[in-house]
């Protein structure tokens, strides 16, 4: 499968009045065409970060964000107008992320229109092929985003990212705020949706059971840097970085089969520590069970556990450095 | 069996707008026993903070209104009850942790001060002395200790926002225990909370309420949540609550199509995909369903459904559903 | 695939649905501005004032009284049967004048208004969207000049300098008006700045123009009218504080502040002469208060 982005070694950093946050310190991440990546990680992780930096929300402090080759680090302001129309994104608060002034046939015509996707006189046409899209009546055009539900609004946010026929669509939590049957319908949506066009994802999440089942490879992140990186499968049933393990046994489950898949209790212990005063050497050794000396001096590498199945721990210092 | 510490008998609460009157709380019922859990599941809209508000009387005022029912606490109807004696049992023999523990925080204030007030209001209340600033303080320390905070003396000359989300969220869970209180009733207090810091704060919760033997509501939407933590869960819908049972009953034996929906809709650590969810939206409340408020969305509705509101079916131990399919 | 109603609505039936639709939450806001009784009473004040001062020469007892007009056998005279507000020193009938100098109040007020608030909501506009830049700095340290001097002094020095009219007190207060506007404007749009659905926007590729004017200015429309309105009142007791010192209006026309100032001469004995346009300013004031500050429940509540 060809690679249609590529993050390398991107640090993202904030100057404030605390002092330097640094959200991004050192990202290397690939996706593959039609694939979806799962970006997983707390308050502090920096993954929305990553995911405005692929969109271009911030322009990148240094490294490279490679789109189908090309390198797009710098923000949206300078970014050709072709590129707008491949990355898109879905964002975390349905909310906020639709203008509460517009009505919702406005709201999905604003694409249509910058890009001259169609003519004018088949906007309304269009918009409406985009509401069957993601499984909404017509009718809703004469809407305003304040009288529908939650999951309607993330749904008219998913149709508006589908507008300009994208190639790659970052997800910022998209089912957060959701509930649990909303949740599940807009899942479904999207996993339809790629199936029919071929989107690729960058989806970014807590929710460790979403993850599961959505993405194709998952990385876990924390404050600012990757602990580990490895297929879904592998993530759940063979995790090795220490905070993976804390993350997983920390999550509640509903069923007996989930349990017996969660490794042995990690007591969660610790607060999350502010980016702004990242602890020395591996980012995650105040709080880790496994801790070595080394752990607080030198940043682990990246070694190759098993089959694409990436860790950045000194404990896997065995095995194969990449 | 012990005596229950709360009753919610056949409770039907509204709020009047524009549209009209809402009919939020359809005959709801509940029951809590001492020192006991229980767990309120249901998604947004389905009444739960206005079951919250009802109990604590603090529904909307003029808009909200309760029509019909009784909430028993310790044997007094609530109800009845004046604002001005409400307020007494609010925060000394009910207490509450909210969700959003920045926005329960004042944050012109600091976290000693905060304490201290409710502590002195608190405990003078219930041992009818005066409270002085040095005893205040002392008890401060106390509770800080047991939610776990680390340094609680510095801590007293904190702001809110000098403190971490989790943080705030344990300050906000010793101020409920200042007062000892019979039940507490937390909102979602780990939504806000990144999974990691809720596993913690979870805990020191349920250490909390166990050692007190305080009884506990607590409100969530979050299914694995209350798995792991709750002896007794209802689940509500539409403002009924439609099925209970003990937790571990009813994850394996979910009853009522809506149960058995919202699990299946649950994304699960060991893969395998997504079940559709249900179908519908939920109901309006203008204009609600007649019989069972589900039955518009039930794959395995009845004609009966329609026009009958379903009693609880008794189904096991301590396991009820209010569906006909279990008559 | 769910939709069955695939018919392309025509322009006409989009329109007339849509009228439906903001027909419909118009209702929904008059209902909410009708719960507040006092700000139903501001919204009747004001209508009368509107329709009295539009309808002056029709309305008034005396509309001959309203410029160069003696009768002093009729002067003075307290408030009685045929001049219910009483007479003025050269026996013009105050009720009258009264609805006459409503006629220039609220000229001012809306002139003033609608002369300094466009330019104030678009240098509130662009220094909000070009955030954290020199375009920022710049408009708003303009702004801030302007706000640092008290307003009714700049007024009356303009007003000193030039040839005391009502015209030139206008400009004067317009002068000192528009930086409100601008400072208002610059707080909503800065803090949209970084909402989701202009972050959204923007990725999409839309101009600048577009999102400051149909993304970020709808979104402050509430607020300007609210202060619109509240604004009025203040630009009336402003532009009758001018006259009563003799910068505005000049006799014989009538206006509320000139009135107020020349029966000053004459109290305690003949009160009304001050008294009962005072109250006017009054009633004109509470009515625009009253009605903006419903206008601010009305409309706040409908936001994200």
């Amino acid at each position: 499968m060809k690679e249609i982005l590529r993050i390398d070694n991107l640090k993202k950093y904030f100057q404030t009045a605390q002092g330097t946050v640094k959200a991004v310190d050192g990202v290397t991440l690939s996706l593959a065409e039609g694939e979806t990546l799962g970006l997983v990680g707390e308050s502090g992780s920096g993954k929305s970060t990553v995911a405005y930096s692929v969109v271009g929300i911030y322009g990148a402090t240094s490294g490279k964000i490679l789109y189908r080759g090309k390198d797009i680090s710098m923000g949206t302001v300078k970014r050709p107008k072709s590129l707008k129309k491949d990355i898109q994104i879905v964002f975390q608060d349905p909310g906020t992320s639709l203008n509460p002034r517009h009505y919702i046939h406005q709201i999905l015509a604003m694409p249509l229109r910058v890009h001259r996707i169609v003519p004018e006189n088949e906007i309304t046409a269009k918009v409406k092929e985009l509401l069957d899209l993601v499984q909404l009546p017509a009718s809703f055009i004469y809407k305003h985003p304040l009288e529908l539900g939650e999951g309607e609004k993330q749904s008219i946010g998913i149709a508006r990212a589908l507008a300009v026929n994208p190639s790659l669509i970052v997800l910022d939590e998209p089912t957060s705020a959701l509930d649990v049957s909303m949740q599940a319908k807009v899942i479904n949506l999207l996993l339809d949706l790629q199936k029919d066009f071929g989107f690729s994802y960058l989806f970014i999440t807590h929710d460790l059971g979403v993850m599961r089942n959505v993405a194709n490879r998952i990385a876990i992140m924390y404050l600012g840097k990757i602990c580990e990186i490895a297929p879904a499968a592998d993530f759940f049933h063979k995790p090795l970085h220490p905070y993976t393990r804390m993350l997983i046994s920390s999550v509640p489950v509903v069923s007996e089969e989930e349990e017996q898949l969660r490794p042995v209790k990690v007591a969660s212990r610790g607060e999350i520590p502010s980016p702004v005063n990242v602890p020395g050497g591996c980012g995650f050794h105040p709080r880790c069970p496994d801790k070595m000396d080394i752990c607080s001096l030198e940043i682990p590498a990246m070694y190759e556990v098993h089959p694409g199945h990436y860790v950045f721990c000194h404990k896997y210092m065995t095995h194969n450095s990449k | 069996m012990s005596k229950n510490v709360l009753e919610i008998r056949n409770l039907y609460v509204s709020y009047k707008t524009y549209e009209g009157n809402l009919r939020v709380i359809d005959d709801m019922n509940l029951e809590i026993r001492q020192g006991e859990k229980v767990g309120l599941v249901g998604e947004t809209g389905c009444g739960k903070t206005t079951t919250m508000r009802s109990i604590m009387g603090i529904l909307p005022k003029p808009a909200g209104r309760i029509d019909q029912g009784e909430i028993f606490f310790e044997g007094k109807d609530l109800t009845k009850l004046s604002s001005k004696e409400m307020q007494c049992v609010r925060g000394r023999d009910i207490t509450a942790i909210f969700q959003n523990p920045t926005a329960a925080l004042n944050p012109v204030f600091t976290i000693g001060q905060q304490l201290q007030d409710v502590i002195r209001v608190q405990v003078s209340r219930k041992t009818g002395n005066r409270v002085s600033s040095r005893e205040a303080k002392e008890r401060a320390i106390q509770v800080l200790k047991e939610a776990a905070l680390p340094d609680p003396e510095r801590l007293l000359s904190n702001y809110p926002v000098q403190l971490s989300g989790g943080m705030k969220q344990r300050v906000c869970i010793a101020l409920a225990m200042v007062s000892n209180a019979d039940l507490l009733i937390a909102d979602e207090p780990g939504t806000a909370l990144d999974v990691t810091i809720q596993d913690q704060i979870l805990r020191l919760l349920m250490n909390s309420v166990t050692k007190r033997n305080t009884a506990t509501l607590y409100i969530e939407h979050s299914l694995g949540v209350i798995r792991e933590w709750m002896d007794r869960v209802y689940v509500m819908y539409a403002g009924r609550t439609v099925e209970v049972a003990e937790s571990a009953d009813l994850f394996k034996n979910p009853l009522h199509p809506y149960t058995i929906g919202l699990l299946a809709a649950v994304p699960k650590l060991t893969g395998g995909g997504i079940a559709q969810g249900i179908s519908g939206r939920v109901p309006e409340y203008i204009n609600p369903p007649g019989g069972c408020r589900f039955h518009p969305r039930c794959e395995y509705k009845m004609d009966i459904c329609a026009k009958e509101k379903p009693p609880f079916f008794e189904v096991g131990k301590d396991h009820k559903v209010a569906c006909y399919r279990s008559a | 695939m769910l939709n069955s109603n695939n018919a392309i609505d025509t322009a006409d039936e989009i329109r007339s649905k849509l009228w439906q639709v903001r027909k419909d939450n118009f209702k929904r806001s008059w209902y909410k501005f009708t719960g507040n009784r006092l700000s139903l009473v501001g919204l009747i004040i004001v209508l009368i004032v509107i329709v009295l001062a539009v309808f002056a020469p029709w309305v008034t007892p005396y509309p001959e009284h309203r410029g160069a007009f003696v009768d002093f056998s009729n002067a003075m005279q307290a408030p009685n049967a045929e001049n219910w507000l009483g007479t003025d020193s050269v026996g013009r009938d105050i009720l009258t004048r009264i609805i006459f100098g409503f006629r220039f109040s609220l000229i001012m007020g809306f002139v003033v208004i609608g002369l300094a608030a466009p330019p104030g909501i678009i240098a509130g506009l662009v220094a909000g969207y070009f955030r954290d830049t020199w375009v920022d700095t710049l408009i708003m340290r303009i702004t801030d000049v302007f706000l640092a001097v008290p307003p009714l002094i700049l007024a009356m020095a303009i007003t000193a300098v030039l040839p005391p009219n009502v015209f030139y007190a206008m400009l004067a207060v317009t002068l000192m008006w528009w930086p409100w506007y601008a400072r208002l404007v610059y707080g909503i749009a800065s803090s949209l700045q970084n909402e989701f659905f202009v972050q959204a926007a923007q990725i999409t590729g839309a101009s600048r123009s577009y999102i400051i004017f149909r993304e970020i200015l709808p979104n402050c429309v509430s607020a300007i009218f609210t202060k619109m309105t509240l604004d009025l009142g203040i630009v009336i007791i402003i532009a009758s504080s001018l006259s009563f010192v003799g910068l505005g209006a000049q006799p014989p026309t009538p206006d509320l502040g000139t009135m107020v100032a020349d029966g000053a001469k004459y109290m305690p004995d003949q009160w009304w002469m001050t008294v009962c346009p005072a109250l006017a300013i009054v009633f004109v004031v509470l009515g625009f208060n009253l009605l903006g500050d419903g206008l601010r429940d009305m409309l706040a509540v409908e936001e994200v």
